[in-house]
């Protein structure tokens, strides 16, 4: 458990997106029954084969930092929030389909944690306002995942996915719309069919 | 014209416009409005009620002649009434049925058996309490009215009683915390400690969960009872150790919980020091005394008219200027003062309660909501501030001189006033009281666990 293999990854969001049934699900491999409020942080692990099948082949500890709390937060909780993004190797960012204002707010999520990693200093340098630029030299892979796909009725669904496609451009991020629904689960639990169990974050590599 | 400007539509527009712009821009401001059936009666609702205390001031000013004052605030009460007795809760039982999956089908059956639980318990309240002369009968308007007065009252004391005390606390620095740097900074190093050792502790079982899987074993979650026992069973000490390992986990969670709060309100003291030592901040601090001597005095005056059973005859207005008259020796014209005199006081008591009332509602509505209730909370806080409203024009009668008095009189029947402020009293004292103690715990305890020895 060397440190060379740690690879940290913050999952951002609005309340109520979906972000801890998100790690359970990518943990677990299973579905979160009882979800509830996710207070300061909770953090999850997966164990990843990068690359696997090929000679390169190395086992990585994928750590899932979920970081609870609004984006309109207080300051005090938006400082204590600061000490979970230190050294952080990729972004997953969740927006629920269903909930325009949250894919709005994720521009400032971004912001909030990428400040932070590029003012040493510990000082916001942000007026909130949402900049291109700031995300054109950012080094950190960023993923942009939207929620709940299946409450969104059939007929709107082609107008919602176009909406997010836009909003992953702006991120320069990769996107994937996810359904977090029951029955697609068997009742063992067993590993979820079809799910794919190679994740790309961004289009970077892994990096230590 | 004359008879559009009569009808008090314009004001009524203004604010319906006014609760509308609250309810978009503060307290749904990240959510999305999917219903907006739950905005238009928020805004009715505070329309409505600010329509009441329009009227209160039509009535001091003289404004309108009196038999269309009076129709107006016949009109309106009903209104009131109809959408705090019937249509609010209808609706909050309405959208509670549609969240819970199961009786969603049948959502309006459930939501009429709701309302009339609702109605019952609504009614049954009148019970222990003596607000009504026996000479009313059962369908009279002031049934109802008694019953929302009673309510409304309750939280308008339960409100006073903890403002009166947590406003001097929150603005006199005295009782801030002496917080460093370097303790926010040792916190926080025990918090990425703590997460650091959750983190290795889910490495070894997710490790643990591979090799399992690999072996081919169908595994359950090891908290599971028939997981446990069959583990037991089959003899794997893979999912013992688990089982283990998941409480050691479950209590650094935990901790981690409790360390992250601490730091937030560590932050959060940093920050008031800060700004108490700003102008503004010494200001505030300074209000902060003279409120606290104010919140003695308010105690001790709510004791004593329950001890002596006391109930104030003259309002403040009148009060003051017979003081002034008879003591001071100053004369002036008594009814052309006590007018304006009420009209401002009265103004700025509205004004004053209203801005609370929402402040209050807005920081409720952000610590309890979530994306799938908050139509339901936003439909409970109409409610409370329908009710709070009406009250506070039950309670306001006593702030007002005799003449103008006897309109409220008139319009809300036969009731008993003097109830409704003792009432007031024994609550506001509780309220205080529990309030005071509640905060002189809270304090004690929190220092001893940050200071650095």
């Amino acid at each position: 458990m060397a440190s060379l293999d740690r690879v940290k990854v913050l999952v951002l969001g609005d309340s109520g997106v979906g972000k801890s049934s998100l790690v359970h699900l990518l943990c677990q491999n299973q579905v979160l029954g009882n979800p509830s409020w996710t207070v300061g942080c909770s953090v999850d692990v997966r164990v990843h084969d990068y690359k696997e099948g090929t000679p390169e082949e190395k086992t990585y500890y994928i750590e899932l930092w979920d970081v609870g709390g609004s984006v309109g937060s207080a300051s005090c909780v938006k400082s204590t929030r600061a000490v979970f993004y230190n050294s952080v190797n990729g972004i997953i960012l969740v927006h629920d389909l269903t909930n325009k204002k949250s894919s709005q707010n994720l521009c400032r999520w971004s912001l909030e944690a990428l400040n932070r990693d590029l003012v040493p200093t510990g000082v916001l340098v942000t007026n909130g306002d949402y900049d291109r630029e700031q995300f054109a030299d950012n080094q950190i892979p960023l993923l942009v995942i939207g929620t709940k796909l299946d409450q969104i009725h059939e007929t709107k669904r082609h107008e919602v996915l176009t909406r997010t496609a836009f909003l992953a451009e702006d991120f320069n991020a990769e996107e994937i719309n996810l359904v977090i629904e029951k029955r697609y689960f068997s009742r063992e639990n067993n590993q979820i069919p079809g799910f794919p169990d190679r994740k790309r974050f961004g289009g970077g590599t892994l990096r230590n | 014209l004359i008879f559009f400007l009569d009808t008090g539509l314009p004001e009524g527009i203004l604010f319906f416009g006014f609760g509308w712009f609250f309810f978009m821009h503060q307290l749904f401001k990240d959510y999305e409005v999917r219903q907006y059936v739950v905005q238009v009666i928020f805004s009715v609702t505070f329309a409505f009620s600010c329509t009441m205390f329009e009227l209160i001031i039509f009535e001091i000013l003289g404004v309108l002649n009196t038999s269309s004052r009076y129709f107006h605030w016949k009109m309106n009460l009903y209104i009131i009434l109809f959408i705090l007795v019937f249509m609010v809760p209808f609706y909050i039982g309405y959208f509670i049925m549609s969240n819970i999956q199961l009786l969603h089908k049948q959502r309006l059956l459930f939501s009429c058996l709701l309302w009339l639980t609702f109605m019952y318990f609504f009614w049954k309240l009148g019970d222990p309490f003596p607000i009504l002369s026996p000479k009313h009968g059962i369908l009279s308007i002031e049934q109802l009215i008694s019953r929302v007065g009673v309510i409304g009252v309750t939280f308008m004391a339960l409100l006073s009683g903890f403002g009166a005390v947590n406003c001097p606390y929150t603005y006199m620095s005295y009782f801030l915390r002496n917080v460093t740097d370097t303790d926010i900074l040792a916190l926080e190093r025990r918090l990425l400690q703590t997460m650091d050792m959750i983190i290795s502790k889910k490495k070894r079982m997710a490790i643990a969960r591979r090799v399992m899987f690999q072996k081919g074993e169908v595994h359950n979650r090891p908290s599971r009872f028939w997981g446990m026992i069959k583990s037991v069973r089959t003899s794997a000490p893979g999912s013992e150790n688990l089982t283990l390992i998941q409480q050691e986990v479950d209590a650094l969670e935990e901790l981690s919980r409790q360390l992250f709060l601490e730091t937030a309100d560590l932050y959060a003291t940093k920050e008031r020091i800060e700004y108490s030592k700003t102008f503004k901040g010494k200001y505030f601090n300074f209000l902060g005394y003279f409120f606290s001597i104010y919140c003695v005095w308010k105690i001790f005056m709510a004791t004593i008219n329950i001890v002596f059973d006391r109930v104030g005859k003259t309002d403040p207005v009148t009060r003051g200027i017979e003081i002034t008259v008879n003591y001071l020796g100053i004369q002036f014209d008594v009814k052309f003062w006590s007018q304006h005199i009420s009209f401002i006081l009265v103004g700025i008591i509205i004004v004053t309660s209203i801005r609370g009332l929402l402040i209050t509602l807005t920081k409720f509505f952000y610590a309890i909501s979530s994306s799938k209730s908050s139509n339901v909370i936003v439909l409970l806080l109409a409610q409370i501030m329908g009710m709070y409203f009406v009250s506070s024009v039950l309670l306001i009668r006593m702030s007002m001189p005799p003449e103008y008095r006897t309109i409220i009189t008139e319009v809300l029947g036969e009731l008993q006033f003097n109830f409704y402020h003792r009432w007031f009293d024994v609550i506001f004292l509780v309220s205080a009281l529990s309030s005071i103690l509640f905060l002189y715990l809270a304090h004690k305890q929190a220092p001893e666990k940050h200071m650095t020895l």
